[in-house]
């Protein structure tokens, strides 16, 4: 089992990344296989419940046929024509060129979503902020905001309710969706105004060089991290290139 | 606030009182050095240790009457240690400091609790540690037990002392209600609503001497207890709505309501029962503004009048003559951007004649101390003040029941007495009240029948 919650947000992010780059860099369909196969065999060592993961990876399984869907509607046409109605154009291009974006989108989806399951806000602030050296202004800035998310939440169902006490709710649902979302926004400034005198009252934005309670490691586990983004990325690219399918996006 | 002169030694338990708008929290933001040079205007002098209040950080802690504003982090162990960070204390030292913090304020959780998960009392006493952790020499509190339920008042009350005791901090307290303090500081401050000081001494000397002026301007003193309401001969009673197998509840955690609630017109109900019991879903169901989990509210047809038995299924327009709601926090229900539109909201949705609806807005304007009110923005009026522009929202379209969620939260005596007398009139009319209320003293004042959940 690998202890994936314990490595560093910024290594999981980074890891990411380097996969991303790797497969962003082409549009063949091999390369995009080879790095999801491989992606699967690290993701099913890592021990998510299945659930969990079906419904994490939900957003990801709709969004890629869908991409695909277009893709194979309007794409490049290539080879021998199948159908054909006003822009619609189904050929042997768009197909391969489809598929090839369905594997792709799963490839850099999944593993995205999978590592970030695992990231908690204020252990990613803390890599960040000590880590790439962010501005920690800006970092617990964005932090503190990230948890008011689960108030506006609560503001939005009560001003929903309200609007049904007030007799307002039985016509004009978009005008009033829009004036409601004015009321949260004003709200919302408000909250933030008083949370920003909280941390203010806590002597932040001071100019004193601030400490860190928390250490944001990075060890052994974060560098491997990094390294099996590598791998799987240079893996897809060579597979490509020896199977003489890579074709690169520029040039 | 202006021409204030005043000088507190260190280690003093100052208590700040005055009416709405004499400045109290602007006084305790500018002790706490949170007040921008952008904001307002300024004159005089105010000195912390003989400095600025902002050039020492840390010097000087503030907490504040809003529990969730002042949650800063996820975890309660970092969100104490947020203060100690910012002043660049040493890790090892930090987290000696925050479980120290936590001891002394009493809140034994583990240091990676959630803090969302915190009740009330419990958050006002995690705001206290990450302040206590700061090592101040000044502590400033702004209402820190309004928004609390008795047991949370007591906890929070009691933590301040301790600490007070422990590091010797100074501690400036502004508070409603003078009973919770007076027995622990030494000295009051009375503000004066035009500037200065009317009042400063001993608690009993003050509280002797301005007792009764205090309790006239709003601020609760126990011997001078606010007016509370003549009852008169109540109208017939009848039933308006009853319960079948009722089950409430919002994102799937249900709880059963009590078999026995029948609302009743001119009965006032209070439903009490610590933080988190279902109160205010209970009063929402009720209300007819949130579905059954399970069973049914079914509205007698003396309520529903033609509107079919289930108030959830009323349009929006047909709950306004039957059953009005005032929300807790009033900002969630304004609409508009002048107190008179505020009023002219509901009777609008019910097509009154102009004639009709201009009499019944102006009426409400008066009886609720508005009328110098009437173009301002309902913004930018003061807490009192919106509670009771809330209420008087309700009123404009006389349902037949009321439902109030804590309507005395935060309120100070004068808007208090106003509230109860209003509601009492409202019963002793034939009207029916429902409210949800931490406040013993409302609910002895006004409810015919109490429901305790657990």
């Amino acid at each position: 089992m690998i202890p994936i919650a314990s490595v560093n947000p910024v290594a999981k992010l980074g890891a990411g990344l380097l996969v991303s780059v790797f497969l962003i860099a082409t549009i063949d369909w091999v390369s995009a296989t080879t790095a999801l196969v491989l992606e699967l065999v690290v993701i099913a060592f890592m021990g998510i419940e299945p659930k969990r993961f079906w419904l994490r990876t939900l957003p990801v399984w709709v969004a890629a046929p869908l991409t695909a869907l277009t893709i194979l509607l309007y794409g490049r046409y290539d080879g021998e024509v199948y159908f054909q109605f006003l822009l619609i154009r189904i050929s042997d291009g768009s197909i391969e060129l489809a598929l090839a974006t369905f594997l792709r989108v799963l490839a850099i989806g999944l593993p995205a979503v999978v590592l970030f399951i695992s990231i908690d806000p204020t252990d990613f602030a803390d890599g960040l902020a000590q880590r790439l050296r962010l501005p920690d202004r800006f970092v617990l800035g964005a932090l503190a905001a990230v948890r008011m998310v689960g108030l506006f939440l609560d503001d939005w169902r009560s001003l929903e309710l309200a609007r049904r006490a007030r007799g307002v709710a039985d016509r004009g649902r978009i005008r009033r969706i829009a004036g409601q979302g004015f009321a949260l926004l004003v709200l919302s400034i408000r909250r933030g105004s008083k949370l920003s005198i909280a941390m203010e009252a806590r002597g932040f934005g001071g100019d004193t060089p601030r400490t860190w309670a928390r250490e944001s490691r990075w060890g052994t586990a974060e560098w491997l991290t990094l390294v099996v983004g590598v791998v799987i990325g240079v893996t897809a690219t060579v597979v490509a290139v020896l199977t003489g399918s890579w074709n690169p996006i520029v040039g | 606030m202006r021409g204030l002169d005043l000088r507190i030694a260190p280690g003093e338990r100052v208590l700040i009182l005055g009416e709405s708008g004499a400045g109290k929290s602007t006084l305790l933001h500018a002790l706490a050095g949170v007040v921008g040079d952008d904001e307002g205007e300024s004159e005089g002098s105010l000195l912390v240790d003989g400095e600025h209040p902002t050039a020492h950080r840390g010097r000087t802690g503030l907490v504040i009457q809003d529990p969730d504003s002042q949650v800063i982090l996820e975890r309660v162990g970092d969100d104490v240690a947020f203060g100690c960070e910012n002043l660049g204390v040493p890790r090892d030292e930090i987290w000696r400091r925050v479980r120290h913090s936590l001891e002394q304020v009493g809140l034994d959780v583990a240091l990676d609790r959630n803090t969302s998960a915190l009740s009330g009392g419990q958050k006002q006493r995690l705001a206290l540690a990450g302040v206590l952790a700061m090592q101040p020499g000044l502590i400033v509190l702004d209402e820190p037990t309004a928004n609390l339920d008795p047991e949370g008042v007591v906890e929070v009350r009691d933590a301040v002392i301790r600490v007070a005791e422990s590091t010797g901090a100074t501690i400036v307290v502004v508070e409603h209600r003078v009973s919770v303090w007076s027995d622990v500081v030494d000295r009051v401050v009375v503000l004066a609503a035009g500037g200065g000081a009317i009042a400063d001494g001993s608690p009993t000397d003050v509280l002797s001497r301005q007792g009764e002026e205090l309790a006239a301007r709003g601020v609760w003193v126990p011997e001078f207890p606010p007016a509370r309401p003549v009852r008169s001969q109540r109208a017939a009673q009848q039933t308006l709505i009853t319960t079948q197998d009722l089950f409430v509840g919002r994102a799937k955690r249900a709880v059963a309501a009590p078999s026995d609630l029948g609302i009743v017109s001119s009965r006032a109900i209070a439903i009490t029962g610590p933080n988190g019991s279902g109160k205010s879903t209970l009063a929402l169901t009720l209300g007819g503004l949130l579905p059954p989990v399970g069973g049914a509210v079914v509205a007698a047809p003396a309520l529903a009048a033609g509107a079919g038995e289930h108030p959830i299924r009323w349009k929006s327009r047909e709950l306004l003559t039957r059953i009005g709601t005032v929300f807790q926090d009033p900002e969630h229900q304004l609409l508009t951007s002048t107190v008179r539109a505020e009023l002219e909201v509901g009777p609008r949705a019910l097509s009154l004649p102009e004639t009709e609806m201009d009499a019944r807005v102006d009426e409400l304007l008066t009886r609720l101390r508005l009328e110098h009110l009437a173009n301002a923005n309902p913004f930018t009026l003061s807490g009192g003040e919106k509670r009771r522009l809330s209420v008087a929202t309700a009123l404009a379209t006389r349902p037949q029941v009321l439902v109030l969620d804590e309507p005395t939260f935060g309120q100070d005596s004068r808007t208090w007495s106003e509230l109860v007398i209003l509601l009492a009139k409202l019963v002793d009319d034939g009207g029916s009240v429902i409210a949800v209320s931490h406040d013993q003293e409302f609910v002895a004042a006004l409810a015919d029948s109490t429901v305790v959940l657990a």
